[in-house]
């Protein structure tokens, strides 16, 4: 479904990311993991369409991706997806606005009804069904992030893009929305992608591992050579001992770049 | 001892320290007024309180005996009617303009670099070009008001425009939204209130634009009269349509502040 070729990403002689070769399946649900500044979020953009590649292909389909967002890509951001001028059903129902021709996306009439009772449906499966008429500022980052999801999902995209959707949230919150995550995968059939900061969050949930590192490293010039996926590992068959390297290696990496700035 | 900085008034203290200059000033000026009248009767410079109870009993509620009007009635609705006139095409240019450059990138590669220049122009310095052009009549200073005001509206709303996440118009993108649902439903309501801060701002200037044009030429209006009865040194007249002209400032202010509140109640919510 999705194929890189040789893709790079640079930022002027900031070399970002470099010789990324891959292919997704439909369906998969992939976790990036890697250390801050490694391009993981930069690979997100690129596949939401507010970066392109510098040089290489992105494919979708066989197609290079769109160079702007679209509805087949859905969004989390840990920030901000929400529009908080709007209630949360409001927030639900603009999905199914959106999607039409017209000026404004508003809906009127029968198109309306529907838009609500789809809208009500979604909500209650996240688990909002009785904040629907609070604004995004009263809830909780925790709700706040099942209500974007919801959003994102009546939009019906093929893709989901979760740009480390649960880093502000507190660990206990942060495992009921793995759950909600991991079964609306299921059900909605997407291909997911999710970046963490967090190493064992990306250890457990979904199918597939990407580890973002950098191979190389000039102490001379840190921007000099960028990441590239270093682990490309199935969840669920790996051990212990795995997590430990890995994660050593990040640890590694972080510390030769700070030393080399 | 606490640290000045950090000695914070209980708020009944915090309220009677904030009346205190406004007792003081008035003291003041009843001491400094009666000194002068009796001194001389017939003192205009700093009129006591009868004098000017007569003035404003003169000019609010006894018809004028020249035209039979009510003058200081006819004065301020002449003096809003222009003000809002004015507040009100500057508030909506400035609106379309602000969110459109800061909305859209090619509408800013054209329009900001002019915005930026006729913002610095003092639009006191047009008001001659007003009167040649529009002629002395109402539409010069409504103009001059609007011309006035419009230039910062327009950059605050662009600026507010730039302000609101990215995270957000990326998010409408993934959910279909074309441009101008982005701009109808994403960015235009959440700029509504900022458009009335920007007013609520811009007021300050506005009365000074409108206050300025009835000056020169005008044959009513709150500014008019000031500056007319100022040739008989009528401090008795000007007085107290200065403190009229804040009383209605504050409220125009109070009722903007209100309506924000009232009619966006997600602001106050808590912001995402």
């Amino acid at each position: 479904m999705i194929e890189a070729r040789n893709l790079w990403k640079k930022y002027g002689d900031k070399v970002v990311l470099e010789r990324l070769n891959l292919r997704v399946e439909e369906g998969e649900f992939i976790t990036l993991v890697g250390a801050s500044g490694c391009g993981k979020s930069t690979f997100l953009k690129m596949l939401l369409g507010t970066e392109t590649a510098s040089s290489g292909e992105l494919l979708l389909d066989g197609k290079p991706i769109p160079d702007e967002p679209g509805p087949d890509r859905g969004i989390v951001f840990q920030q901000y997806s929400v529009f908080p001028h709007m209630s949360v059903l409001e927030n639900v129902m603009a999905a199914r606005g959106f999607g039409r021709p017209g000026v404004t996306g508003l809906l009127f009439g029968a198109a309306r009804q529907q838009a609500r009772d789809e809208a009500r449906a979604i909500l209650a499966e996240v688990g909002l069904g009785n904040a629907e008429s609070l604004y995004p500022g009263e809830l909780s980052g925790g709700m706040r992030q099942r209500l974007a999801i919801a959003q994102a999902l009546l939009g019906q995209p093929r893709i989901l893009l979760l740009d480390e959707p649960f880093g502000a949230l507190d660990p206990g919150i942060r495992a009921d929305m793995h759950d909600l995550v991991l079964r609306l995968w299921r059900e909605y059939e997407l291909t997911v992608f999710m970046v963490t900061h967090d190493l064992t969050e990306g250890f457990y949930l979904g199918t597939r591992l990407w580890v973002f590192d950098k191979t190389r490293l000039d102490p001379q010039a840190p921007d000099a050579y960028g990441a590239t996926i270093t682990y490309d590992l199935p969840v669920g068959q790996m051990d212990g001992r795995k997590l430990k390297k890995i994660d050593r290696d990040l640890t590694l990496t972080a510390r030769e770049t700070e030393k080399a700035l | 001892m606490k640290r000045f900085i950090n000695l914070t008034p209980a708020p009944a203290t915090r309220m009677m320290f904030g009346l205190l200059p406004f007792v003081l000033l008035v003291i003041l000026y009843i001491v400094a007024s009666d000194a002068r009248l009796a001194e001389n009767p017939s003192d205009k410079l700093l009129p006591g309180f009868s004098q000017i109870g007569d003035a404003i009993q003169r000019m609010a509620f006894e018809p004028s005996k020249r035209t039979g009007e009510y003058l200081f009635w006819g004065d301020t609705t002449s003096s809003l009617t222009r003000l809002g006139l004015g507040v009100l095409i500057a508030a909506f240019v400035g609106l379309v303009l602000g969110l459109l450059t800061g909305a859209l990138p090619s509408v800013s590669a054209v329009a900001s670099p002019l915005l930026t220049v006729v913002s610095l122009i003092p639009p006191l310095a047009l008001l001659p070009v007003l009167f040649i052009v529009f002629g002395l009549g109402e539409v010069s200073k409504v103009a001059l008001i609007a011309i006035g005001i419009t230039p910062f509206i327009a950059r605050d709303i662009q600026r507010r425009t730039l302000e609101i996440p990215r995270e957000q118009l990326v998010k409408a993108q993934t959910l279909g939204a074309n441009t101008s649902q982005i701009i109808f439903r994403v960015l235009l309501p959440q700029l509504m209130p900022r458009l009335i801060d920007a007013v609520r701002l811009s007021l300050g200037a506005g009365w000074l634009f409108l206050i300025a044009a009835e000056a020169i030429a005008s044959t009513d209006g709150l500014g008019y009269r000031i500056f007319l009865v100022r040739r008989y040194m009528a401090m008795d007249v000007i007085l107290p349509y200065v403190a009229w002209i804040t009383v209605l400032a504050f409220l125009i202010d109070s009722v903007l502040a209100w309506v924000s509140r009232r009619l966006f109640p997600w602001q106050s919510k808590g912001v995402q």
